[in-house]
């Protein structure tokens, strides 16, 4: 589903990314962890193109986005993206937020798209919350309005950059245990995380970052138990 | 001392005049101010160097220039270069415009840059181009930042309609410059004359307060 190859990034002279090279299957969920400034929430930007890529290749569902005369938008249509402040638009209700994209991406009636928000709603537990706007929310609903507004457009992949960083400890959970289940529903998924529980338990596979490179990948066994990094020894012994 | 009472009752219908004047140059000046002030706002957010260094000079030669030399160039300089001469009224409008446009293109690029860079990546991700992501997020959110400044621009330009005097514009000040030609009462007159003002000033800030408070700004 996604395909890496020899990616680079740079900002300025600063180089932020060192050639990775990277795969995710589809409905496979992959967490991404590190330290931070190891370059992760760049990486998992390169994969919309949100940065630019300096040098390699990023194949979504085989095209390549790297490649300047691809058509991104219609890529990202399909590449749904949830961020760690939200970035839900204030001056729109919750169903507002949710519907605004496909509404205006989409030809289905408008209609369709209403009841299949306010499914996507319900999915994340907010219904009774369509016509509120987002200022009155927590930050873990926030956070799942977020997620719904992303799905509206049925995406494919969903890219998660520290979706629970931003919330207060009690909310976190309700904001995994709607991810947990996007991923038992089969969803692709990007996942760059600090939630080492999150990882072992719905990961199937870890990528660990460090300085912009990919140090150590592979299932959540093999990185946080049997790690053959010592880098990655000294991250988890840091933070578990 | 000598008042004269009833001179500050003579000029109102010379101040009547000048205040239709006044009214409708700032209205069609900073209308058409709005218009220019949009794009070359936009122009000077473009990735485009050239374009944006374009819109760039404009602001810089508008606000590092007082708008009396704006007006006297533009009247008196441009139509003895080119040699025809052009009615003050029209002058009136366009120096207006431009100046306010200046104005009003910096409170256009502020209230853009102003408003949260998630939100055009929200926008972006979900697929949407830059000119819908500039019309249904970025553009309602900076238009909500920008009313207080362009509340204040208004009232800035309408106040500088004053300044149209030196040419024979019959705004306000020109109206009472005649009145008092005639009858000496320079006081009655430019008392008037700050009432006057003050009528059409207090009720828009008054409607600028009242907007401001209704969009939660």
């Amino acid at each position: 589903m996604i395909k890496v190859s020899n990616l680079h990034k740079s900002f300025g002279d600063n180089e932020v990314l060192t050639d990775i090279t990277a795969e995710v299957d589809a409905q496979e969920v992959v967490c991404v962890i590190g330290p931070s400034g190891s370059g992760k929430s760049t990486f998992l930007r390169c994969l919309n193109r949100l940065e630019d890529i300096t040098q390699g290749e990023v194949l979504i569902d085989e095209v390549n986005i790297a490649d300047p005369n691809t058509d991104i938008n219609v890529v990202r249509q399909d590449v749904g993206m949830v961020f760690q402040h939200f970035n839900l638009f204030p001056h729109k209700s919750v169903l507002d937020n949710v519907m605004l994209a496909p509404t205006k991406l989409k030809r289905d009636s408008k209609e369709e798209i209403q009841s299949r928000c306010l499914n996507l709603l319900e999915k994340v537990g907010l219904s009774d919350k369509a016509e509120a706007y987002p200022s009155s929310l927590s930050g873990g609903q926030k956070q799942r309005v977020a997620i719904a507004r992303a799905l509206a457009m049925n995406p494919k992949v969903m890219l998660f950059d520290e979706p629970t960083s931003a919330l207060d400890p009690e909310l976190v959970g309700d904001v995994l245990a709607v991810m947990k289940d996007l991923a038992n529903e089969g969803m692709t998924m990007v996942v760059v995380t600090h939630e080492m529980g999150f990882a072992k338990e719905v990961g199937d596979r870890v990528f660990f970052m460090d300085e912009g490179r990919m140090v150590e990948e592979g299932t959540p066994t093999q990185v946080f138990d049997e790690t053959r990094h010592e880098r990655t020894r000294e991250f988890l012994s840091k933070i578990l | 001392m000598n008042l004269s009472p009833e001179s500050m009752i003579d000029v109102i219908p010379y101040l009547t005049t000048g205040l239709w004047y006044t009214f409708i140059i700032t209205i069609v000046g900073v209308a058409v101010g709005c218009v220019i002030g949009t794009i070359f706002g936009f122009m000077r957010l473009a990735q485009n160097r050239l374009i944006s260094t374009i819109a760039g000079i404009y602001v810089e030669v508008v606000r590092g220039t007082p708008l009396l030399a704006q007006i006297f160039f533009l009247h008196f300089g441009i139509p003895n270069l080119i040699g025809f001469s052009m009615d003050a009224l029209i002058s009136g409008y366009i120096i207006l415009a431009i100046n306010s446009g200046a104005y009003i293109a910096e409170i256009v690029r502020g209230g853009v840059q102003s408003v949260d860079k998630g939100q055009l990546e929200a926008g972006k991700s979900l697929g949407l181009n830059g000119l819908q992501t500039m019309r249904y997020i970025i553009w309602p959110q900076a238009v909500k930042i920008m009313i207080p400044p362009f509340g204040n621009q208004f009232i800035i330009s309408l106040k500088d309609t004053s300044l149209l005097a030196t040419i024979a514009v019959g705004e306000l000040i020109y109206q009472a410059q005649q009145f008092t030609a005639l009858t000496f009462d320079a006081f009655e007159a430019y008392f008037m004359v700050c009432l006057f003002y003050l009528i059409i000033t207090i009720p828009a800030s008054l409607l600028l307060r009242f907007t401001e408070r209704r969009l939660g700004t």
